[in-house]
């Protein structure tokens, strides 16, 4: 046992300086004789094993030398073999590129080796507990800042072109009350039979037993009025366009809308998940240019459907949407065109039949015409009109129409006496369009903003020349414009107001309703207030 | 089947009214309307409390404001929309549902389209109920939030949805911003009452918002109809953001949403709706104002306290004895919303037509079923009945 275990540890000893040299092989040889026999119990045993560990020792020496020396001589012959001496690429390979590209090789199989992972194992019922209770979500609404304080003036009375605020009377222009119905005693007649007839609410959608004959009695005289097959009626003004669009426009199809369309139709495109592009501003050439490149670029487009969608009067521009143009790039690249007419119908045209009439384009050509009825018919709600099938199917599959009440009765037929009364006073249109004029006239000098309304829109916008950067600076600034004009001038005008959800990156600005009401003094009034704040505020 | 929708009356939604007849050959695209009227009993509208036809306190006021504001403001709320009457029916409806303010919009189904994407977008979690009405799953789409279905009415299935707010802070390492949970208080297809209490309790433990729909519950159920928050006795401080409708119970038009002073401010400023939108037409307004005040006995007399008495008495009298007759009645006691299982798809339009003939009205199917039809065909169809005051 004991001769073994020294054995052991010759060898290891031997193992070690094998790597040397031979010199030191001799070395240690020489110094396993210096190992001197320790004068105890075991010591002849000791003398004795030590002696034949020598020997054998020797024995292994030689053995190992000789193999150690076969080895080397192995090795040296191979290196020195020609083929050792081989110049690779005018580099003579020595032998230490063959360890290099060993250890290459090494860790190249150990980086494609798969990396420690410890095992998942599923969160305990006590981590999810704290993990839960550690858990801070932010508030619901960021916290309130000054601006937000901000209250709107409270009307007292109608809100037709004079009405009262804080017990003063106030000239408003802030009401979209074009042809001055609000008041009107026909409107008020007819819907105070109503009111007595049907009650308030008609309290059920138009499915089921929401559907009053005042209702169809409406659509009807839309539809005879604009000389269209069919119209439907929705409940809310914002609502139409939210609801038409994702009715028709789905996953996949390409609509091109202008930026400066007004939030619900941005709803409206967005929940449609189609594909949006947006053409700059009432500008016909970019338009081309965006149609050119659908139709060119993506080959598949032939087999989408397409969209155009614009507003007739834009909300927050003022600008009028060229149709007749429209129309013609609809023909030549195969488009449909869905138009919001919110503010135009009743207004533009000769007889208020709108921007078709306005154009001298048929209505056909327009696929789909949506408008708000609080604008120019001075009630609520919305209606949609088109082809018969087109009109047909938002029936059972536009959600504003399918899954809500119906519009109040009172509200429908207010709507059909408007319309009447348009019919047979035309002289009502002159007014308007004889005062907006008048009010460009009086707005044409002033200063620090500019008119970027059309001319005959009742909308009359003046942007800002100079923005200070920062459309929260800018619309800061028009909000005290517009509560100096109320306090000291007593007019109603209205400043731009954007919501974060608001994607319009148009200009902002003061805006002004025209209405047919107004007196020639009214315009004047405002005319001189606005410049006078205007150099006060702005310069 | 195209007769059994849209039928037109020509008379208010009132406990009987006039059903104008229609001709159709079958087959055709065009229903003609005559000029023929039927008397019939209304099972079928959202008139719970009556107001839906002239009412004697609230129609002169309503006239009354009709003459002084018109028809219409033309205008949005921030520019010249809010007249003293919006005003006062802001503070009316808060004070009535039991919370600090209260903002008010033209249209109910608007009403959960325009806030939901105002109070969360991307990075937040909308946690709704799989029968949740088709305004919330609009308005939460629209929001770009992620949105997780817990089962109907199922507390325990929420509150495994709610534990995975933990597995989402260990896979991406980003917990989710904030978390509202959208439950309504009756479901208008199933007539079943929400689970107010356990709900309220665990969203508390979790840390998530609630935001309750009382489309169908406001003015219906509850003592004094205050909702389902009365009913089960919930606390409404607890919930933080309360919707209802008014086209229902107080026979007008419109929604609104009420919550703490800083909520509705920050509403107000920030909701394209509110900025953007029509205000509510002003006699609307003035009637769920008089409406309110009936309810409450502000008028002077009990008729609000009889209508809430008589529309309990008659839910449940009519469930027990549809119950009795053998028919499927689902819904929860004291619903005013009845749903009479059919069953098979065929025998909607023959239940309709055979209610027709003994004057009955009531509605069949239910539009959404019209296309889970092809989908679907396990779905069972149910012909229900809206209880009004007779």
């Amino acid at each position: 046992m004991m001769i073994e275990n020294n054995l052991l540890i010759d060898f290891s000893i031997i193992k070690i300086t094998e790597k040397n040299s031979k010199a030191n092989l001799l070395h240690l040889h020489s110094c396993g004789q210096t190992i001197s026999p320790a004068p105890n119990p075991l010591g002849s045993v000791r003398t004795l094993s030590l002696h034949f560990a020598r020997s054998t020792e020797q024995k292994m020496d030689t053995n190992l030398v000789e193999m150690f020396r076969a080895g080397l001589n192995w090795v040296t012959m191979a290196l020195d073999a020609p083929s050792a001496r081989v110049v690779l690429f005018g580099v003579r390979i020595q032998w230490h590129i063959f360890v290099e590209v060993l250890l290459g090789f090494v860790i190249v199989i150990l980086l494609s080796q798969k990396s420690y992972k410890p095992p998942k194992r599923p969160l305990t019922e006590q981590e999810i507990d704290e993990l839960c209770d550690e858990w801070v979500p932010e508030p619901l609404i960021p916290p309130i800042t000054e601006d937000m304080m901000h209250e709107p003036p409270v009307l007292e009375s109608a809100a037709g072109p004079h009405t009262t605020v804080n017990g003063k009377d106030v000239v408003n222009f802030a009401s979209a009350n074009y042809l001055g119905l609000i008041g009107h005693e026909k409107l008020l007649e007819s819907c105070t039979s109503a009111l007595e007839k049907y009650g308030v609410g008609s309290c059920g959608p138009r499915g089921f037993y929401g559907t009053i004959d005042v209702h169809l009695d409406c659509e009807t005289r839309i539809s005879k009025f604009l000389s269209t097959p069919d119209t439907i009626l929705y409940s809310y003004g914002l609502s139409t366009m939210f609801s038409t669009i994702p009715c028709f426009c789905k996953k996949g199809d390409i609509i091109v809308a202008d930026e400066g369309v007004h939030w619900g139709i941005q709803n409206g495109l967005q929940l449609s998940r189609s594909t949006i592009v947006y053409f700059k501003h009432n500008d016909m050439d970019s338009l081309r240019s965006t149609l050119e490149k659908i139709m060119t670029k993506n080959k598949r487009s032939k087999n989408l459907r397409r969209y155009i969608v614009a507003e007739a009067v834009y909300q927050n521009s003022g600008q009028i949407a060229p149709l007749d143009e429209i129309v013609k790039l609809k023909e030549k690249y195969k488009f449909r065109v869905i138009l919001d007419e919110s503010n135009s119908f009743g207004v533009l045209g000769r007889s208020g039949r709108g921007l078709a009439e306005h154009h001298g384009v048929p209505i056909e050509k327009i696929d789909v015409v949506t408008a708000a009825m609080g604008h120019a018919l001075a009630t609520e709600g919305g209606f949609c009109t088109g082809n018969a099938r087109i009109i047909d199917y938002q029936r059972l599959s536009s959600s504003g129409y399918v899954f809500s009440a119906s519009l109040p009765p009172y509200l429908a037929s207010a709507a059909i006496t408007a319309i009447d009364v348009i019919d047979q006073n035309p002289e009502l249109l002159v007014k308007m369009k004889h005062n907006i004029a008048l009010l460009w006239k009086g707005l044409k000098d002033i200063k620090g903003m500019s008119l970027a309304s059309d001319p005959e829109s009742p909308i009359v916008f003046l942007k800002l020349e100079k923005s200070s950067g920062s459309t929260k600076e800018d619309l800061l600034l028009l909000e005290k414009m517009a509560d100096r004009a109320l306090k000291e001038d007593s007019l109603l005008v209205v400043s731009s107001k954007k919501s974060f959800l608001d994607k319009c990156r148009l200009p902002v600005g003061i805006k002004l309703l025209v209405s047919a009401g107004h007196s020639e003094s009214d315009l004047v009034k405002v005319s001189e207030s606005l410049k006078r704040l205007a150099s006060e505020l702005l310069l | 089947m195209k007769d059994c929708f849209a039928r037109p009356i020509a008379s208010a939604p009132d406990a009987w009214f006039d059903m104008v007849e229609r001709d159709w050959n079958d087959g055709e695209k065009v229903i003609d309307r005559t000029t023929k009227r039927r008397r019939c009993l209304n099972l079928g509208s959202y008139n719970y409390l009556g107001f839906g036809s002239f009412d004697e306190y609230c129609t002169p006021r309503v006239i009354e404001s009709l003459k002084k504001f018109s028809a219409s403001t033309c205008s949005s709320r921030v520019d010249a929309g809010t007249t003293s009457v919006h005003v006062e029916l802001e503070e009316c409806v808060a004070k009535y549902v039991g919370k600090h303010s209260a903002i008010v919009f033209g249209m109910g189904y608007a009403t959960n389209s325009f806030i939901i994407p105002v109070l969360i977008g991307k990075g937040g979690l909308i946690i709704s109920d799989s029968l949740n009405h088709s305004s919330i799953i609009n308005g939460a789409r629209g929001s770009g939030a992620n949105i997780r279905i817990f089962q109907h009415n199922k507390p325990s299935h929420l509150e495994r949805i709610l534990r995975e707010i933990a597995e989402r802070q260990t896979k991406t390492h980003k917990p989710w911003k904030k978390i509202i949970v959208i439950v309504e208080g009756i479901y208008s297809m199933e007539g079943e009452i929400c689970k107010l209490p356990e709900i309220v309790s665990i969203c508390k433990k979790y840390k998530a918002y609630v935001y309750l729909d009382e489309a169908h519950s406001i003015g219906a159920i509850g003592n004094t109809g205050r909702g389902v928050c009365e009913l089960l006795g919930v606390n409404t401080a607890d919930v933080d953001i309360m919707m209802g409708t008014f086209s229902k119970s107080f026979a007008s038009c419109g929604g609104y949403i009420a919550g703490s002073k800083e909520l509705i401010q920050y509403l107000k400023h920030h909701c394209p709706g509110h900025l953007y939108a029509t205000s509510i037409s002003t006699p609307s307004a003035q009637q769920i104002i008089s409406a309110i005040r009936v309810i409450l006995g502000e008028d002077g007399s009990n008729r609000g306290a009889q209508k809430l008495a008589r529309i309990r008495e008659n839910s449940n009298y009519f469930r027990s004895e549809l119950r009795n007759m053998g028919f499927k009645v689902l819904g929860d006691v004291d619903s005013p919303v009845m749903p009479i299982m059919l069953y098979h798809p065929a025998k909607i339009p023959a239940f309709s037509r055979e209610c027709l003939r003994e004057n009955v009205i009531s509605k069949v199917g239910d539009l959404t079923g019209i296309k889970y039809f092809p989908a679907a065909p396990k779905k069972q169809e149910a012909e229900k009945d809206t209880i009004k005051l007779v």
